[in-house]
């Protein structure tokens, strides 16, 4: 188990010097408890970590989009208006926490808890970086399944929403939550198909390995002409999947008033809050791995898994100001619209690329082009 | 049957229609949009049955912003009540003002000056392109874009500011008045506004760029909330609602008052361009046009003030009364025809105010328009309508 993640040894690691202090050592604990203390951890760390972006990225979103719609957006709590978001936080905190008459007071309350739980658990089986000297990647939990375990964590986040606006017993959310469940049949298939093809070119299922083969500026988007297109594919439904504009049909604020979270308030309102931007980095993220190199800067990176993380880091948040851009100049699509770009469009070129990259493949038509090129 | 797991609603009226229709399945649910609902442009409340997403009835309701105007009109002198027809459209409230003047004027026998009139003509128009602007912007925002909003925000801020300097008001000028206009324009205030014009046309290029040759927002525009030329005719449709659907009539030309038969300006109306004629893009275009019509007549009028005869204003006595009588005065609002209809019976109250607001008669369309449509769509209808609730209510 320890042997497979770096982070969690490190944690066993820190327990184990900690323990020192006290003239023990970790073998005094059981193995079980070992892995559930260290798993708590991590998981603490990467809930504050989530946290924290989720400052940065609402400061981020609302100077970005002042910027774009010619006002200044916060400036005026620390500087440059960093400490509004955490001013705005607080203010989250102390709110009246409303569940309304009627409504399912379990599923009420544990829906918010379950769409940030899968969003947040997903980035366990997300490498940070890569370890030049172990020549292993850097992350919670590296798992043969990686990207499967993803998508299939990330879906029960559609269950919160749906359970969120059943339970809210107000017919605009559960018009969010039925608008959801239209909206995830109609993305998660494209979504699927564009993960396959990295998956296909990698050979392997984990995002680790992904990294270790994009190291040294061969990343997966310059290995055959498919891979911008699927890219798009994937960003657009990977977009949908955020429920970022012009997909957020779920809560579309001028017509659902908004949507599956119009009852809720409070800190259990943050939770949504929270959810859409850590997914929002969740989709930036495995662009970033599957596509664009990970870490990676052409080499230039050096054997610094910091510089990695830095760079990983950057890529990301480029990818976060795409969807913020977009955010803030599109009208939203009808939900008919959406289904048709889904099933219609996205589906069938997803396939095709799908094919297209098989074939690319399986005649390893970049040597034999290569070929063709120098010989002529 | 009813089923009695759905819950009646509380409004009896709404009960009626319940009960009255006699086939309630299951499948559809009544759902209540407004009057607190982003997206209603107020305080109007549109009952829906809906199936799914699909709209199969809706019901407007109105009533929840009265305020008695035309009784107040009754109550008060013929000067008092000026004011209060600033609150009626609050976003075109010259238009209002200028509705009003006019019809007491004619009652009354007044002869207006010439500069009078041109500038008033400035400022209508200028009123038109800033109510345009909130048509565009919050258009824009039902369609789930938030920008153009605020970017039309910026330039009818520019506007207010005009108007600030010429009356001292932002919203409700009181500034057209019975014989004129209440004072002469400021020093410098005509290059202010033609500066203004010059940037706002460029800009008005921008907006198009953003919102108006959008594919997505073209898709969800064209070919919704279709109005044939018989629908208009037969829902006293006015304004852009009217010249939407190709229907080439607008009061400033078809109706000259003031000034209006010596300008020069084009009258937009919709061609179907991204769709059937008669669309919610065609009635947008239409008030996107207009805006920069708008802006001509008022370049054009600025040129006409330099050779204008007369004051600003008439003399009017200051006890009014007006013979016993009755009339009925129609102008072009940036919503449509806006009529005021007086009855004198020569004492210094009106005995009958009458107002026909434009939003109030083109929001009767809402009934026959959103069955058929999304949700989505009922939300884009009710924007291309351009209500103004301060009217429909009064």
């Amino acid at each position: 188990m320890f042997e497979q993640s770096i982070i969690l040894s490190a944690i066993r690691d820190a327990i184990d010097w900690v323990l020192g202090l006290v003239g023990q050592d970790i073998s005094i604990l059981p193995l079980p408890v070992q892995v559930v203390l260290c798993g708590l951890i991590a998981a603490g760390g990467l809930m504050g970590a989530i946290a924290f972006a989720v400052l940065i990225y609402v400061w981020m979103e609302r100077r970005i989009a002042g910027r774009m719609q010619a006002r200044r957006g916060p400036n005026r709590v620390g500087p440059y208006g960093l400490l509004q978001t955490v001013a705005d936080t607080f203010k989250l905190l102390r709110k009246e926490d409303i569940i309304p008459t009627g409504a399912n007071r379990i599923l009420f309350a544990f829906a918010p808890m379950l769409v940030l739980a899968g969003v947040v658990a997903a980035f366990a089986a997300i490498p940070i970086s890569w370890d030049a000297d172990k020549g292993e990647p850097i992350m919670i939990a590296d798992i043969d399944l990686g990207i499967f375990l993803i998508t299939a964590i990330v879906a029960t986040e559609v269950i919160g929403v749906i359970m969120a606006g059943w339970a809210s017993n107000n017919k605009w959310s559960l018009y969010g939550a039925m608008r959801e469940a239209a909206q995830v049949v109609s993305y998660e298939i494209p979504l699927g198909l564009s993960l396959l093809v990295p998956v296909l070119i990698v050979g392997d299922l984990s995002l680790g390995a992904a990294t270790e083969d994009q190291l040294g500026g061969n990343w997966l988007i310059w290995r055959n002409p498919f891979m911008w297109a699927v890219f798009f594919i994937f960003y657009v439904a990977g977009l949908a999947n955020c429920k970022r504009a012009p997909f957020d049909l779920p809560e579309a604020e001028s017509e659902l008033v908004a949507g599956f979270h119009t009852e809720y308030s409070g800190l259990r309102f943050s939770f949504f809050f929270m959810e859409e931007y850590a997914s929002m980095t969740l989709i930036s993220a495995i662009g970033a791995i599957y596509f664009f190199g990970a870490g990676d800067l052409f080499g230039l990176q050096g054997s610094s898994s910091l510089i990695m993380f830095g760079v990983l880091l950057f890529k990301i948040l480029v990818s976060i100001f795409v969807m913020m851009w977009i955010r803030w100049t599109l009208p939203r699509l009808r939900i008919d619209q959406v289904m048709t770009l889904g099933y219609k469009v996205l589906t069938p070129i997803a396939f095709f690329l799908l094919l297209g990259v098989t074939v690319w493949d399986l005649y390893d038509l970049n040597d034999k082009l290569w070929e063709l090129f120098s010989r002529s | 049957m009813l089923n009695p797991a759905m819950p009646l609603p509380d409004d009896p009226l709404d009960r009626d229609i319940l009960i009255g229709a006699g086939d309630i399945s299951t499948d559809e649910m009544y759902i209540n949009m407004g009057p607190q609902h982003p997206s209603t442009h107020g305080v109007l409340r549109v009952l829906l049955r809906t199936d799914g997403e699909i709209v199969t009835e809706a019901h407007p309701h109105i009533g929840y912003l009265h305020r008695c105007a035309e009784k107040i009109g009754e109550c008060l002198d013929y000067i008092k009540f000026q004011p209060y027809t600033d609150r009626m459209d609050y976003l075109a409230a010259m238009n209002n003002n200028l509705g009003y003047a006019m019809t007491v004027e004619k009652l009354a026998g007044l002869e207006i000056p010439e500069r009078a009139q041109l500038l008033r003509v400035i400022i209508v128009e200028l009123n038109r392109i800033a109510s345009h602007l909130i048509a565009f912007g919050t258009y824009g925002l039902d369609a789930g874009a938030l920008t153009p909003f605020f970017h039309a925000w910026r330039e009818r801020e520019e506007m207010l500011t005009l108007f600030e300097k010429i009356c001292g008001a932002r919203l409700t000028y009181n500034y057209v008045c019975i014989g004129g206009v209440v004072n002469d324009m400021p020093e410098g205030w005509e290059d202010m506004v033609l500066d203004f014009l010059d940037r706002f046309e460029k800009r008005w290029k921008e907006y198009n760029d953003l919102l108006t040759y959008n594919r997505i927002f073209i898709r969800r525009t064209a070919d919704i909330g279709v109005i044939t030329r018989e629908d208009c005719v037969a829902y006293a449709l006015t304004g852009p609602m009217m010249r939407g659907s190709g229907i080439d009539w607008d009061l400033r030309r078809d109706r000259p008052y003031m000034m209006y038969d010596r300008f020069e300006y084009d009258i937009p109306i919709g061609e179907g361009k991204m769709g059937t004629v008669g669309d919610c893009w065609d009635r947008y275009w239409v008030r996107m046009v207009e805006m920069k019509e708008s802006g001509k007549i008022v370049r054009q009028a600025f040129d006409m003030l330099k050779g204008a005869e007369g004051t600003h204003k008439a003399k009017v006595p200051k006890v009014f009364k007006p013979k016993k009588g009755e009339c009925y005065v129609g102008i072009e609002n940036p919503r449509g025809e806006l009529g005021f209809y007086i009855v004198s019976d020569g004492s210094k109250n009106a005995y009958r105010m009458r107002v026909r607001g434009p939003s109030f008669c083109n929001l009767s369309i809402l009934e026959k328009l959103l069955p058929g449509a999304m949700i989505a769509d009922a939300v884009m209808i009710i924007g291309s309508t351009d209500i103004v609730l301060g009217e429909v209510d009064r």
